[in-house]
């Protein structure tokens, strides 16, 4: 175990990797807060900023703070990961879907 | 696979060497657990957005948002991510004084972001905003303190941690396999607390 520690350190990242990590959150975060605190953009567009922003920032952390990657070591991980995502993505999207259905076809909004 | 992940850590140490150029099963173990956690918060996020407008009266997050606050637990979070990224170089580099040091940082950072989000919380419902006020305050409630309880458990282990590692013992390598764990927990916190700043706090106050 120790060997495995030592000798694949690509898999664990530097000081490097997780300083550009830290910078690309930070100037991801600064810009979501910029783009609602400035009130530059319309409501809508600031949302769709927002997730895509949010988006982008969850891969930067995943990248350089959790050590994903494509390697063969990582397949299992990933399949996992992206098994949990589709169902996250199946949950609040069937979610949203039918209660904004009810609700039209309630007339309680 | 299923062997190897039923074995007892101490058993998995005597010897196999050439199995330990692979991820321990304990950790994917854990990255399994994470995963489930993963859809737990998919499932409180689904209800909040369902409940986002249902303030019965009461105020909506346009009016109790702090985003200052917000923006003080953001940075201590992300800044907690990365400490604790130095403290998992440090333990690769087996440089036990600087793991100590670096998650004590970790948890002094995660313990004041505890701190501040129970003191908003406490202003909240002492305003009479707590989460009997409105569905949308329920959901919220229920989103933002799960995600402080999951850090409350962190910081606990990782003082659980700190004990272990302290006198004079080498890291072992199950006290690798703790250390990698938690890094998983905390940095997962960290990507939780994005959706959190985002959806509920940002588009909060649009």
């Amino acid at each position: 175990m120790a060997q495995a520690h030592t000798t694949h350190d690509g898999s664990h990242g530097s000081y490097q990797s997780y300083i550009i990590g830290f910078v690309l959150a930070v100037v991801l975060t600064v810009a979501s807060f910029a783009a609602v605190m400035t009130h530059a953009l319309a409501p809508g567009m600031a949302l769709a900023a927002l997730g895509v922003l949010a988006v982008v920032q969850i891969v930067v952390h995943l990248v350089f703070f959790l050590h994903m990657n494509t390697s063969n070591e990582q397949s299992w991980n990933l399949m996992c990961f992206i098994f949990a995502a589709v169902s996250v993505i199946v949950i609040i999207g069937g979610t949203l879907f039918i209660m904004h259905d009810t609700a039209i076809n309630m007339m309680s909004r | 696979m299923a062997h190897e992940a039923t074995m007892s850590p101490l058993a998995h140490a005597d010897g196999h060497d050439h199995e330990h150029h692979h991820e321990s099963p304990n950790v994917f173990g854990f990255w399994l657990y994470l995963m489930t956690d993963c859809i737990l918060f998919g499932s409180i996020f689904a209800a909040f957005a369902v409940l986002r407008n249902q303030y019965a009266g009461g105020p909506s997050g346009k009016e109790l948002f702090d985003l200052t606050n917000v923006g003080i637990e953001t940075a201590i979070l992300l800044f907690s991510s990365i400490t604790y990224g130095f403290a998992s170089l440090s333990a690769l580099a087996k440089n036990k004084g600087m793991v100590l040091l670096w998650l004590a940082v970790t948890f002094v950072l995660g313990l004041s972001f505890v701190g501040l989000e129970v003191t908003e919380f406490t202003h909240m419902i002492a305003e009479g905003n707590g989460p009997d006020r409105s569905a949308f305050l329920s959901a919220f409630f229920t989103l933002v303190g799960t995600h402080g309880l999951h850090v409350t458990c962190g910081l606990i282990w990782m003082a659980v941690l700190m004990v272990q590692m302290m006198g004079p013992q080498d890291l072992s390598p199950r006290m690798m396999d703790k250390l990698t764990c938690l890094s998983l927990f905390w940095h997962f916190l960290d990507i939780v607390w994005i959706c959190v700043f985002s959806f509920v706090y940002l588009a909060g106050v649009m």
